[in-house]
C-alpha cells in the first residue's frame, strides 16, 4: 500500500525534481556552455524570445525566397511587371456596371467596376440574409408547430446543398424558366420581369435639381428635430404630441413637394420599352445578379438562422419568465429582453457568416455575373497575363472588405458586451 | 377591480402605500420589541385586521408533467393582505403551485381566479393577472444588459405606459426602500447576490402589484446576505402586502406568516397559523419535516 502511493508520487513528478542526487549527477556530466544554454532555454522569459525570433527569421527568409524567385522567373520568361497595364484600354464589355463603362475604358476601370459589383452583391446579400436569417431563426423556436417545422426544413435543405449548386439551380432552373421579353410578367405596365431580368422605371430630374435636393435635406433635418422634441415631451409628460407621425410625414413630404412645385423642376421617368428582343431604358436588374443574390441570401440565411437560434437559446429561461411575470407581451419579451442578450452570442459567428458571404460572392464567375473575380481576376488577367499584380490586387480587395466588416462587427460587439464588476 | 385600474389609480395606491410605509418605519422600534415576545407578535397580527375579501381563489387544481402528477386537488383561498408561507420537501410542488398563479406553468384541471380575473387560455386574462402579480425568483433573474434603474422602469414604461420620468421617480423611491438607491446606474453583474435580490423585489413593486409571489428568494444567497433580503420582505409584509412565499426560512415564517402551508407529493398536507404549526403539527409527515428542518 505504501509502495503504491510512493509510486503514484513519483509518477506525478514530485520526486523526480526534488531528488538532489539525480540532478547533481546530470549537471556534472554536461559541459559548462551547454549547461548555460540549457539554463537559458529553461528561462521562462527567455524561451519565448528564442521561439519568436526563430519564427520571424523563417518567415522573412521565405518571403525573400518567394519574391526573388518570382522576379527571376518573370524576367526569364519576358513577362512585364508593374501596374502600367491598368491604364491600357480594356476592349471588352461588361453587362452590369454601377459607373460609366464601355470597351474603350481602361483595365483600371474594369477593376473598379468589378469591385463595385462585388460590393453591391455582398452588401445586398448581407442585408437580406440578416433579415431572412433572423426571421427563420426565431420561427424555428416558435411554439407554432407548423412554423417551427417549416423553418427546420428550410435550414436543413439550404445549408446542406453546396452553394455553387444552388447558384446554378437559381440561374438555370428557376430564372431561366421565366418568359421571353415579349411575354413579360408586367405589373401596372411599368415593372417587367422576364428572362432578361427585372426592368424598373428610372427617375431623371433635369431642372432645378439643387433646390429640391437641398429641401429634401432640410425636411429630413426638421423631421428629426420634431422627433427629438416629441421624445422629450413623452419623457416629460408621458404623452406624445397628438398626431406626431402625421406631422412628421407632412414635414418630410410637404417641404420638398412645395419647393419642387415653386422651382418648376421637371421629373421625367426613363421607362423601359420593348425594342426588338429586349427592353431598353429604365433600370435593369440582370438575372445573373438575381440568381447570385437569391443563392447567397438563402444559403447564408440558413446559417444565420442557426446562429440566431443558438443565441436565443443561450439566454436563460429565467430571463423570459421574469419578463413575462412583469406583464410584458411575448413580442416585447423577445425584443427588449431576449434579443439584446442573445446578440452577445450571435455577433461573433454572425461576423463569420458576413465574411463568408462576401467571399462566396466570388462564385459569381460560374454564371457570368461580372464581379471582381470574374472581370478582373478572369478576363483582365487573361488579356494582360499579369497574374501576380492582378491576383494580389484582387486578394487585397477581399482582405479589405473582410477586415472592414470584422472591425465594424467587433466595435458593435464591444458596445453590446455586458458590464460585470 | 384592480384589473381595470388605470395608471392614475395605481399612483394613488402607491401614495397610500408610501404613507403607510412611513408610519411603519416610525414603528420600527416597536418591531424589535415584538420580536422578543412571540405572543405579543401573534396578537398584533390578529389585530392587523386581514381584509376578508378573497384575492386568490384556487380550487380543484391538478397538474401533470407527462405521467407525473405534480399537483393534486389543491384548494387554496388567499385573502387580501394575508401572508402565506409554503414549505415542504423538495419536489413537493410548492414552486409549481405558485408558478401556476401567474401562469408560468399551465395547469390541466381546476380553476385559478386572481383578483376577479379567471386564469384561462385567454392571453388578455393572463396579461391582466401578470400585471397584478409580482414575482421574485430564486435566481433573481435581473436583466443583465440593463442598469438597475432600467430593470425597474422597463415594465412600468412598456406595460403601464408610464412616462420614463414618472417611472424613474417611482423606481428610485422603491430602490430607496430596499436601501440601494446609490446602485441605480450600475449593472446587475456589479452587485452582490443580496443586493440583486433586493433590486428584484423593487422591480416587482414598481408594477404596484396586488400580490407578491416569492419562489425561494433566499436559497441562492450567501448566509450573510439572507438577512438583508428577509428584512426587506418583513417590512413589505408589515405594510400589508399580500404575499405567498415558498421558503425554508422558518424564522421568517414565525415572524410574518398568517398561515403556514405544508406540502408533500403535490398535496397540501396541513395548514395552520405559525404558532400552531410549529408547536403542534398534526400530521406525521409535517412532524418529520419540521424535525429535519429545525434540528439541522
Amino acid at each position: 500500500m505504501r509502495a503504491f502511493s510512493l509510486l503514484a508520487k513519483i509518477k506525478k513528478g514530485r520526486y523526480v525534481v526534488t531528488d538532489p542526487k539525480h540532478v547533481s549527477h546530470k549537471a556534472n556530466s554536461t559541459p559548462r556552455f551547454l549547461r548555460e544554454l540549457l539554463r537559458l532555454w529553461r528561462d521562462a522569459s527567455f524561451r519565448p524570445l528564442i521561439m519568436q525570433g526563430t519564427v520571424v527569421l523563417i518567415i522573412v527568409m521565405l518571403a525573400i525566397w518567394v519574391i526573388s524567385n518570382t522576379m527571376h522567373n518573370l524576367e526569364h520568361r519576358g513577362i512585364s511587371t508593374g501596374f502600367d497595364f491598368l491604364s491600357q484600354e480594356a476592349g471588352f464589355g461588361i453587362i452590369q456596371s454601377l459607373v460609366e463603362y464601355d470597351e474603350s475604358h481602361s483595365y483600371g476601370r474594369t477593376f473598379v467596376v468589378g469591385m463595385l459589383n462585388t460590393l453591391l452583391v455582398s452588401g445586398l446579400g448581407i442585408f437580406f440574409a440578416t433579415i431572412l436569417g433572423f426571421l427563420v431563426g426565431i420561427a424555428r423556436l416558435s411554439s407554432n408547430w407548423l412554423l417551427a417545422r417549416l423553418a427546420s426544413v428550410f435550414i436543413e435543405t439550404f445549408r446542406n446543398i453546396p452553394l455553387l449548386l444552388q447558384i446554378l439551380f437559381w440561374y438555370f432552373s428557376v430564372l431561366a424558366a421565366l418568359p421571353h421579353p415579349r411575354q413579360s410578367y408586367a405589373l401596372w405596365d411599368s415593372i417587367f420581369l422576364n428572362l432578361r431580368g427585372l426592368f424598373l422605371h428610372k427617375p431623371i430630374i433635369e431642372q432645378g435639381l439643387l433646390p429640391v435636393m437641398v429641401s429634401v435635406l432640410v425636411a429630413i433635418g426638421l423631421t428629426l428635430l420634431f422627433r427629438l422634441k416629441n421624445r422629450m415631451r413623452r419623457l416629460d409628460t408621458g404623452k406624445p404630441i397628438p398626431g406626431a407621425s402625421l406631422w412628421m410625414t407632412a414635414l418630410l413630404l410637404g417641404i420638398p413637394a412645395v419647393v419642387w412645385g415653386l422651382s418648376g423642376a421637371t421629373l421625367t421617368l426613363d421607362t423601359p420599352v420593348l425594342k426588338g428582343f429586349n427592353f431598353r431604358g429604365g433600370i435593369a436588374i440582370i438575372p445573373e445578379l438575381g440568381a447570385l443574390l437569391l443563392a447567397l441570401t438563402i444559403y447564408t440565411a440558413a446559417f444565420i438562422a442557426e446562429v440566431v437560434r443558438a443565441g436565443i437559446e443561450s439566454v436563460q429561461k429565467g430571463q423570459k419568465e421574469a419578463a413575462a411575470s412583469l406583464g410584458l407581451k411575448p413580442g416585447k419579451v423577445l425584443s427588449l429582453v431576449v434579443i439584446p442578450q442573445a446578440m452577445r452570442v450571435i455577433i461573433p459567428p454572425l461576423t463569420n457568416q458576413y465574411l463568408n458571404l462576401a467571399k462566396n460572392s466570388s462564385l459569381a464567375t460560374a454564371i457570368g455575373y461580372p464581379d471582381l473575380v470574374s472581370v478582373f481576376a478572369g478576363t483582365t488577367l487573361n488579356q494582360t497575363g499579369q497574374a501576380v499584380e492582378v491576383i494580389a490586387m484582387t486578394m487585397a480587395v477581399y482582405l479589405t472588405i473582410s477586415l472592414t466588416v470584422s472591425l465594424l462587427m467587433n466595435t458593435y460587439n464591444k458596445r453590446m458586451a455586458l458590464i460585470e464588476r | 377591480m384592480a384589473c381595470q385600474s388605470t395608471a392614475s389609480d395605481s399612483n394613488n395606491n402607491y401614495i397610500k402605500g408610501a404613507n403607510l410605509m412611513d408610519e411603519l418605519l416610525d414603528r420600527s422600534a416597536i418591531k424589535d420589541s415584538i420580536k422578543k415576545d412571540e405572543q405579543a407578535e401573534v396578537d398584533i397580527q390578529h389585530e392587523s385586521g386581514i381584509d376578508q375579501s378573497t384575492l386568490i381563489e384556487i380550487s380543484g387544481l391538478n397538474k401533470w408533467y407527462g405521467q407525473f402528477h405534480v399537483l393534486r386537488d389543491i384548494n387554496l383561498n388567499v385573502s387580501k393582505g394575508e401572508k402565506i408561507v409554503i414549505c415542504g420537501p423538495s419536489g413537493s410542488g410548492k414552486s409549481t403551485l405558485i408558478r401556476c398563479i401567474n401562469c408560468l406553468e399551465e395547469h390541466q384541471e381546476g380553476s385559478i381566479v386572481v383578483d376577479g380575473t379567471r386564469l384561462t387560455n385567454d392571453l388578455k386574462n393572463i396579461e391582466t393577472i401578470r400585471r397584478e402579480v409580482g414575482m421574485v425568483f430564486q435566481q433573481f433573474n435581473l436583466f443583465p444588459h440593463l442598469t438597475i434603474l432600467e430593470n425597474c422602469t422597463l415594465a412600468p414604461i412598456w406595460v403601464r405606459k408610464q412616462s420614463r420620468k414618472d417611472a424613474e421617480k417611482v423606481a428610485m423611491e422603491y430602490l430607496e426602500r430596499v436601501r440601494i438607491p446609490d446602485q441605480a446606474n450600475k449593472y446587475p453583474g456589479q452587485l452582490s447576490g443580496g443586493q440583486q435580490q433586493r433590486v428584484a423585489i423593487a422591480r416587482s413593486l414598481c408594477m404596484n402589484p396586488e400580490v407578491m409571489l416569492f419562489d425561494e428568494p433566499t436559497s441562492a444567497l450567501d448566509p450573510e446576505m439572507i438577512k438583508e433580503v428577509l428584512d426587506v420582505m418583513i417590512e413589505l409584509a408589515q405594510e400589508g402586502m399580500t404575499m405567498l412565499c415558498v421558503t425554508h426560512e422558518m424564522g421568517f415564517a414565525r415572524t410574518v406568516a398568517d398561515r403556514v402551508i405544508f406540502m408533500d407529493e403535490g398535496q397540501i398536507i396541513e395548514q395552520a397559523p405559525p404558532e400552531a404549526f410549529f408547536s403542534n403539527p398534526r400530521s406525521d409527515r409535517t412532524r418529520k419535516f419540521l424535525g429535519q428542518v429545525l434540528n439541522h
